[in-house]
């Protein structure tokens, strides 16, 4: 009895010491130093799409130490403050409201697209500044607050559906998409419609939901069946590793194009890489490219990150974090502007700047948020990224 | 209990609840007072809303699974339709009705109706089960209702409503003028934010209070009578049918409202987040608080949702935390010993009087 007491006071006290620290941290961080600028970001740290989540950390953290080490932003040094939101609308709006505390003055929105809308209302009440890297959803940047640096999904489902038709790829092609996933859906809704008016041929279109996520034979046996010579993946790459390893068991013999989703795919822990031989996707960065620009990015990026996170999602936050320098040195943002001065100066001096990054090149804004750029598109051979 | 003590378990009941009511008044002005001083964190702030919405989850589930004593795993689907009832309501009627106050009033009674609706055919198949095989027919009807949302699509123009289940024919039929209210799996966007505090914690106190009334009622005993033993009520000839419906219909109810509660205090939802994880998260709250316990639902609510933001501070591991926390709470709030422990504090306090038994309101 008199143990138990003991052990149960223990562990008490370490509880209330824990939820103490937690409860106060927050609000005692001194704010000494005015020349920092905090730039917040929530994305998906941990659970199913952290590999996306912690890239865009990375890729962020990289530019901001490279930008601190070249003397900072018109005198200011950067700050970033990421928050785990596990890719949920909820788990966004409380990330976005802790950083407020933390003293975000910029924001990079949030990674995935459900999260990133979840909390644009409360940032567009704010006027705070967005850049999301890689929330795709039309809705992401709904405001005059937002903008982003991927391509949103309808340009994805457009894009690919022209890339395809104009390099005569194929005229057959089979979808498998995520109904239950707005990210999946938007791009299928665009590419159905962009197939259509370039002439392919659409013979299968396949669904699987979020519960449904880890056997897809009946999907791949109707493609099969469909005589397709391409299959078209607009979804992410998780669900895509298992496509293509039980097409492979199958015997499903066809090309596999899909988005930015995939990338990622070759980073994967347990990925036998063998099976994404010759999977076509659209990315905006590509870690082989011969240019200066991503030679470098790639440099720095592993020799301070684990290879893994070396992807697209990386690549724009890194760019992001960029964009934000030139609109500030443009608009001439100071430090002792406030969150909201910073955004209306920002907002204009966005669609103002012309961007050349690793993730395209002379990027330009319109007022709507949307930039204006080419895709690209590459092969998986040899378990590595080649321009095509 | 013998007739002998009833007058005594009343008495004690009524003093348990005026100690619910208390807990709940003493939280609602601890926090509304933090946040007139200006002092509160926006993290902190931003949580009031969802804690009052879970809280009213907890209570709702637990007239189900402690009350009536049947294990259901489909709440959150009562919350889903609750979320879009309201929010669609009040993305159409957001023009016609101007007034916040009046439209949120009629979103939540429609919202909760509809919910109400959906309890009550739910129940007519449940009736025929028991334990196992009704969890699993509540969970599946959670599940149906998600996957529908999941798909639709509705829009409004100058010709009505327009709704489908595939989007690119959707697309097709709404006309230039039209609004999209509910987008496939993106959910709604952009509903009004109508929800407050204040608005919040009336519905959670009015949640608590009708709960705790309907178990001291006629009602509610013949309801703990069917959970006791249904052969025994069945035989000094209590409905059970009639009081697995009531009790079914009233906590969908609850559901919706704190559906409509939630969808009014979040820019954009969607379908896929009232899933199963959603329902067990409140069937945990319930049974951690105290299966059968009103106030244990609310604390355990207030608690639980607040701990994984509080523990933020400790970056990635925060999700290890409450994991082990949830763990540890569990074994400490289910181990006998550690319970005599706390029955023996107690009766420190209460040295003359004696304890009241099955007093836990």
């Amino acid at each position: 009895m008199k143990n138990l007491k003991k052990v149960l006071a223990v562990v008490m006290a370490v509880a209330l010491i824990v939820t103490c620290f937690a409860a106060c941290g927050g609000n005692e961080k001194p704010n000494t130093d005015e020349a920092v600028l905090k730039i917040g970001v929530t994305g998906p740290l941990t659970g199913d799409y952290a590999q996306y989540g912690l890239a865009v950390k990375y890729g962020a953290e990289l530019a901001a130490a490279e930008i601190n080490a070249a003397g900072g932003i018109n005198g200011m040094k950067i700050e970033i403050l990421a928050e785990d939101d596990v890719a949920a609308p909820e788990g966004a709006q409380n990330g976005y409201n802790a950083l407020i505390d933390d003293g975000m003055k910029l924001s990079l929105g949030s990674v995935t697209s459900g999260a990133c809308a979840a909390f644009l209302g409360e940032a567009k009440k704010d006027n705070m500044f967005m850049l999301t890297a890689s929330a795709t959803a039309v809705e992401a940047i709904d405001g005059d607050n937002a903008f982003r640096v991927c391509f949103s999904d309808p340009a994805q489902g457009t894009v690919s559906a022209d890339y395809i038709a104009d390099n005569k790829l194929a005229s057959k092609v089979a979808v498998i998409y995520d109904s239950s996933d707005a990210y999946s859906t938007g791009i299928y809704e665009k590419f159905d419609a962009q197939a259509k008016a370039k002439g392919l041929n659409v013979v299968a279109t396949e669904s699987f939901t979020k519960n449904t996520k880890t056997d897809f034979s009946a999907q791949i046996q109707a493609v099969k069946t469909s005589g397709a010579e391409l299959l078209f993946l607009p979804i992410y790459y998780s669900e895509a590793s298992l496509i293509l390893s039980q097409a492979k068991t199958a015997g499903l013999d066809v090309i596999f194009f899909g988005c930015d989703g995939l990338d990622g795919i070759l980073g994967m822990d347990n990925f036998d890489k063998s099976l994404a031989e010759g999977v076509m996707l659209l990315t905006p960065f590509t870690p082989t490219a011969k240019d200066e620009r991503t030679q470098n990015f790639v440099k720095s990026f592993t020799a301070k990150y684990d290879k893994a996170y070396l992807n697209q999602f990386g690549a724009d936050a890194y760019d992001a974090i960029y964009i934000i320098k030139a609109a500030i040195e443009k608009a001439n943002v100071t430090a002792d502007m406030d969150a909201s001065a910073i955004c209306d100066a920002l907002k204009v001096a966005m669609t103002q700047i012309t961007f050349t990054g690793v993730t395209g090149t002379d990027i330009t804004w319109g007022a709507d948020g949307e930039p204006v750029k080419k895709p690209i598109a590459v092969k998986i051979v040899n378990g590595e990224y080649v321009v095509m | 209990m013998s007739l002998f003590k009833s007058n005594k378990k009343i008495v004690s009941n009524t003093k348990n609840n005026l100690i619910t009511y208390a807990i709940l008044l003493g939280f609602f002005a601890f926090a509304f007072i933090w946040a007139q001083t200006g002092e509160m964190p926006r993290k902190i702030q931003n949580l009031l809303i969802p804690l009052c919405v879970y809280s009213i989850l907890a209570v709702s589930l637990n007239l189900v699974v402690g009350v009536l004593g049947d294990l259901s795993l489909g709440h959150a689907g009562f919350m889903c339709i609750g979320a879009y009832t309201g929010a669609v309501f009040t993305n159409i009627f957001e023009t016609v009705i101007p007034n916040d106050f009046i439209r949120f009033g009629l979103a939540l009674i429609i919202g909760g109706l509809f919910a109400a609706i959906f309890g009550f055919i739910i129940c007519i198949p449940v009736l025929r089960l028991k334990g196992d095989y009704l969890a699993i027919v509540t969970l599946a009807f959670g599940e149906i209702i998600k996957n529908i949302l999941n798909i639709v699509y509705l829009g409004v123009d100058s010709e009505g409503l327009k709704a489908s289940i595939d989007g690119t024919s959707y697309n097709a039929m709404l006309l230039e003028d039209g609004k999209t209210i509910i987008k496939g799996a993106m959910g709604i966007t952009g509903t009004s934010r109508d929800a407050n505090f204040i608005i919040a914690f009336v519905l959670l106190f009015v949640t608590v209070m009708a709960s705790l009334n309907l178990i001291n009622s006629r009602t509610g005993r013949a309801v703990m009578a069917i959970r006791d033993n249904s052969i025994a009520a069945q035989t000094i000839g209590i409905n059970i049918s009639k009081y697995k419906l009531i009790v079914f219909t009233i906590a969908s109810f609850f559901a919706g409202i704190a559906g409509v509660l939630f969808s009014h205090n979040m820019n954009s939802f969607s379908a896929s987040g009232f899933d199963y994880n959603t329902s067990i998260l409140i069937l945990v709250y319930v049974v951690l608080g105290g299966i059968g316990s009103i106030r244990g639902s609310v604390i355990a609510a207030i608690l639980l949702y607040a701990l994984p933001e509080l523990l933020r501070e400790v970056g990635e591991y925060r999700m290890l935390f409450y994991a082990i926390l949830l763990i540890v709470m569990m074994i400490v709030n289910n181990n006998e010993k550690i319970n005599d422990m706390k029955k023996s504090f107690m009766m420190k306090f209460k040295k003359n009087k004696t304890v009241s038994e099955g007093g836990k309101n």
